[in-house]
């Protein structure tokens, strides 16, 4: 084999090896995973004491969001989940609030300070293990009228992605 | 002909610095945890198999712990509260300042997570000189369990 050939080799497999590496970095990016199954149904009682089933909304758009206040990609979308609540709600949408803080302390003191106008319980694990693991916050779910799982969104979202499926799944009742 | 070689090589080496760049960007610049002590999960997992395995203490949610942790990690609590890091205090008062200390929380990206930082300062401010912070550039979730490394559950 000439040496010009072993050269021209062995650059090819150096560009193969720079996109392989370059595409694994892109491939770990958050990214909405879109589902089809049934939401999983749960009944916690909420942080005002008051008893909240995902069944309870049957019939609407749900957007599940599991969260905590020291989460600082899950308070940056709480603002945006309050507009959207107040937007969409008349259309049948509702944003259901799942804190993973170890206790509700903090999530009262943050619902106040950040008038959040949707229900808030704090998880557990079990609750988080019938979603799949809930293992890194923010995690969004958009479930449709059905119950069904429409997209599961993992890590910080941009929040106009979840906006954009949820008036989608709105527009057709 | 030797134009088009140069011209491919210098292709190439872009091609190939922009990987490595890439998979450099796996560890962060300008931490306020030294590179030095940042360890990968891969790395850790390694480790689990070793005869003189670290102490691996978990500084994340209590909840992320019971779902999924690395075996034999203990849980410490949230590296950000008061009382996650005087468990942490108390858990090594009686450790020698050489000895080996992982610590990892996965909770959120790295760059969000409350926890690691205080974590590693309250180590560092002990004058514990072995101590690894385990990078977690997603969560636990992404960067643990979705590879396949194993997993332990509950209490």
């Amino acid at each position: 084999m000439s040496s010009k050939r072993i050269l021209i080799y062995g650059i090819v497999a150096l560009c193969l090896l720079g996109l392989y590496v370059a595409g694994r970095r892109t491939a770990q990016k958050p990214r909405p995973t879109a589902s089809g199954n049934a939401a999983p149904e749960f009944s916690v009682t909420d942080i005002d004491g008051k008893k909240l089933s995902l069944s309870d909304y049957r019939g609407k758009v749900i957007l599940l969001d599991f969260w905590a206040t020291w989460c600082t990609p899950c308070r940056a979308e709480i603002p945006h989940f309050v507009e959207m609540q107040q937007k969409y709600g008349p259309q049948g949408f509702q944003v259901v609030g799942i804190s993973m803080d170890d206790d509700a302390k903090p999530v009262k003191e943050f619902y106040r300070q950040f008038n959040m106008n949707y229900p808030v319980a704090v998880g557990d694990d079990k609750l988080a293990q019938s979603f799949g693991g809930v293992l890194g916050l923010p995690v969004n779910f958009i479930i449709d009228r059905e119950g069904r799982i429409h997209a599961k969104y993992l890590g910080a979202t941009d929040v106009s992605v979840i906006d954009k499926a949820v008036s989608a799944l709105l527009a057709n009742p | 002909m030797k134009k088009l070689i140069y011209l491919i090589a210098i292709l190439a080496t872009t091609l190939a610095l922009a990987g490595v760049a890439s998979a450099q960007a796996a560890l962060p610049a300008n931490d306020p945890i030294p590179q030095s002590s940042l360890i990968t999960p891969e790395q850790l997992n390694q480790s689990l198999n070793t005869a003189h395995k670290p102490l691996i203490l978990n500084v994340g949610p209590r909840s992320m712990y019971t779902q999924a942790h690395v075996p034999g990690a203990e849980y410490m609590g949230a590296g950000s509260s008061d009382a996650g890091q005087q468990k942490l205090r108390d858990r090594v008062k009686s450790l020698p300042k050489n000895a080996a200390i992982v610590v990892y929380c996965g909770c959120c990206p790295w760059g969000h997570c409350p926890n690691m930082h205080p974590a590693y300062q309250v180590l560092h401010s002990l004058g514990f000189t072995n101590v690894k912070a385990v990078y977690i550039a997603n969560d636990f979730g992404t960067d643990w369990v979705n590879k396949g490394l194993p997993v332990a559950k509950g209490e």
